[in-house]
């Protein structure tokens, strides 16, 4: 029988199914961050146990760290006394069980997910957990990644496996060339305003077609973690020659064993006549610059379309619109380009790579921002890219115009560090999440491509970035 | 059969939140993600409405300025445990502690129309039911709980819900999941138990797919 890709890799990591009905997959990696994994380890601790397979643990700290480090910054720099003990602890952790760590002082930390398949640990085929929902952002590898709550951390620290039923497949085909100014974030943004944040629920989203075939690894990153957005924990990309070519760029694996490797991680791909439990088809010429008006990813538009009215809308929907409208702040006939916004934040595991800072510098560069916005900050995925970054005289256009260049972390995607929306402010974001109070209590988030966020700050609304 | 965890009969007051999408940051925002204990988050349930002024970890429920149309800040609704809402309850991020806050504050079965995925596998870590009825069903519990105080019984064996008079809903749940909250049973331990079939999963990997273990 055919299979899809995400049948295969199940397949490849099923290790038994019990007479429940539940099955146990083999897990290859497994991140850890400050936040979900000291109750996991506590646990461990409890029970006597020792991490079943230590090197396929790797941690870092991202969510709590401060984003104005500076030289000399260790973690007893952390003003946040809170904060602080949650990055201890992973220290502490990480030194009592021997796990590899990269910790705040170290080039290599970052976002776990930026981190991860730039240092080289996550390679095609794997099975990769995290307690971290944007944990999907691996599947651009083909690999089957997935966030799981702090007691699976626990089960996969102690057993190296995790109980789980087998997903619904669903087929997501992007063909097309995007229009000028319109970027991977639009063209997820753009699905989840078509199926909804339930839509991919309980299915594994597979990317495919034409569109996603020619572009970069980067940008399929970034579709693939927004997946969960979608309501799937899992999207996938086939590996192929732009996979692999990433892969051994980054790898520190000898070209033996990844030559060896390279053979199998061609067969990692659905098969012609694989069938799919849902499919939808997406022609990406047509789809414009995206952005959030409301509480949800899926409440999303055209940056210069109507926002939707509760008088015109379903009455299941009515509600909805209502409740996120009166959060927002936006008035009955206003459009998104008539809001004036406060901050600008481009980051995240969303949009904090190379790529992504590029794009934003190249539509500031030589310009400044507007005299409306309070901050505008750029916080980049990690030391690596910061590091990229300044080797390329980002950081120099981004600091000319007027930005605030800042230490890699999860910074103001959620505000668990000291970046965060004030009540009522308005910030145009490249993260992932515009819920309520997401980036701060009553903050108002608008997520949207980095071009679109970089030329928000330069003209203080949004505005068309072709 | 010998029962170790919970009663399979849970009773209580419902309380309703008539909203879609309600998200994990709503049910717990990430300030509070900060503490490193696995309870003591009551306090902190639906922080962001059930409040007027901004929280920090640590402070307590009469520290802070209550918002008194929140439904769960009203007897009898602040001893409710049972929670009714709506589509797609706990999307968004993975964190346990909005499960965790749940248990804390007493809710021991949520009813919604669907869940998000992460965190339904999470509630069953945590003696957490989450139901899903269909959406006629949801509305017509929201129909009757907007209009006077309901209490509903849950008897988990047979997978019902009971009204007070006898109006009855069926649910489906998968039996192994079901029987962690019966039986309170911890998964590291029950997979532990034959933990010979993952060393030799484990050893034939290795020799098939040795990039894998390359960096041990």
């Amino acid at each position: 029988m055919p299979k899809t890709l995400y049948d295969k890799l199940w397949d490849e990591h099923h290790i038994t199914t019990y007479n429940s009905g539940e099955s146990l997959l083999y897990i290859d990696r497994q991140y850890l961050h400050e936040v979900t994994s000291p109750q996991a380890f506590e646990g461990l601790t409890k029970k006597g146990l020792l991490p079943w397979r230590l090197n396929a643990n790797i941690a870092t700290p991202d969510h709590n760290v401060p984003t104005e480090r500076g030289s000399d910054f260790s973690m007893e720099s952390i003003e946040d006394e809170i904060s602080k003990i949650q990055v201890v602890e992973l220290d502490k952790n990480c030194n009592k069980f021997g796990i590899k760590q990269f910790d705040i002082t170290s080039l290599n930390q970052g976002i776990v997910h930026v981190i991860g398949p730039e240092l080289g640990y996550t390679l095609p085929g794997m099975t990769i957990v995290c307690g971290d929902s944007h944990t999907s952002t691996h599947g651009a590898f083909g690999c089957l990644a997935m966030g799981i709550g702090t007691s699976e951390v626990e089960h996969v620290l102690a057993t190296q496996s995790l109980k789980v039923s087998k997903l619904k497949n669903m087929q997501v085909v992007f063909n097309g060339t995007s229009s000028k100014g319109v970027t991977s974030k639009d063209i997820v943004l753009y699905l989840i305003g078509q199926i909804g944040t339930a839509g991919g629920n309980g299915h594994a989203i597979e990317f495919s077609g034409s569109y996603i075939e020619n572009i970069s690894m980067e940008a399929r990153m970034t579709i693939c973690n927004m997946a969960i957005e979608g309501g799937a924990k899992v999207g996938l990309v086939a590996p192929d020659k732009t996979t692999i070519d990433y892969v051994r760029k980054h790898s520190e694996l000898s070209s033996e064993i990844l030559d060896l490797a390279e053979q199998h991680w061609v067969s990692l791909k659905s098969d012609l006549n694989a069938s799919f439990d849902k499919k939808i088809e997406i022609d990406v010429s047509k789809i414009r610059p995206q952005v959030t008006w409301g509480t949800s990813p899926e409440m999303v538009i055209d940056f210069d379309a109507i926002i939707p009215n509760p008088d015109s809308s379903s009455q299941d929907n009515k509600k909805n619109i209502e409740l996120a409208k009166n959060y927002m702040g936006i008035e009955a006939d206003q459009k998104l380009t008539d809001l004036k916004f406060d901050r600008v934040f481009i980051g995240s595991c969303t949009n904090s790579r190379i790529e992504d800072l590029r794009e934003a510098a190249n539509a500031v560069d030589g310009k400044k921002i507007s005299i409306n916005i309070i901050e505008a900050i750029v916080v980049p995925g990690s030391g690596l890219v910061k590091q990229q970054a300044e080797s390329e005289g980002l950081d120099k256009i981004f600091k000319d115009a007027g930005f605030i260049w800042r230490d890699p972390g999860c910074s103001m995607c959620l505000g668990m560090n000291p970046d965060q929306l004030k009540p009522r402010e308005r910030c145009a974001s490249t993260s992932n999440r515009n819920f309520e109070g997401r980036q701060g209590n009553l903050g108002r988030t608008h997520l949207m491509s980095p071009v679109m966020a970089a030329l928000t700050a330069i003209n203080g609304t949004v505005s068309n970035p072709s | 059969m010998k029962i170790q965890g919970n009663e399979l009969q849970i009773k209580g007051i419902v309380a309703h939140i008539d909203r879609d999408n309600i998200d994990t940051d709503q049910i717990i925002p990430t300030e509070y993600l900060k503490s490193i204990k696995k309870f003591g988050f009551e306090d902190y349930l639906f922080d962001g409405w059930r409040y007027l002024d901004g929280g920090r970890l640590g402070m307590k429920k009469n520290d802070r300025k209550i918002n008194s149309d929140f439904i769960l800040n009203n007897s009898p609704f602040d001893s409710a445990t049972i929670l009714l809402t709506r589509d797609n309850f706990g999307c968004g991020s993975s964190r346990e502690h909005a499960v965790w806050a749940l248990r804390d504050f007493g809710i021991k079965v949520v009813i919604a129309s669907s869940f998000g995925d992460i965190f339904y596998n999470n509630c069953f870590k945590n003696n957490v039911l989450p139901i899903v009825l269909s959406k006629e069903d949801v509305d017509k519990i929201f129909n009757i709980s907007e209009k006077e105080v309901v209490e509903l019984s849950v008897s988990l064996d047979a997978k019902k819900i009971v009204f007070s008079d006898n109006v009855e809903f069926k649910f489906e749940v998968e039996n192994n999941l079901l029987e962690r909250i019966i039986y309170g049973l911890d998964d590291v331990d029950l997979t532990l138990k034959d933990k010979q079939i993952i060393i030799d999963f484990e050893q034939k990997r290795m020799l098939e797919k040795p990039w894998i273990y390359a960096n041990d």
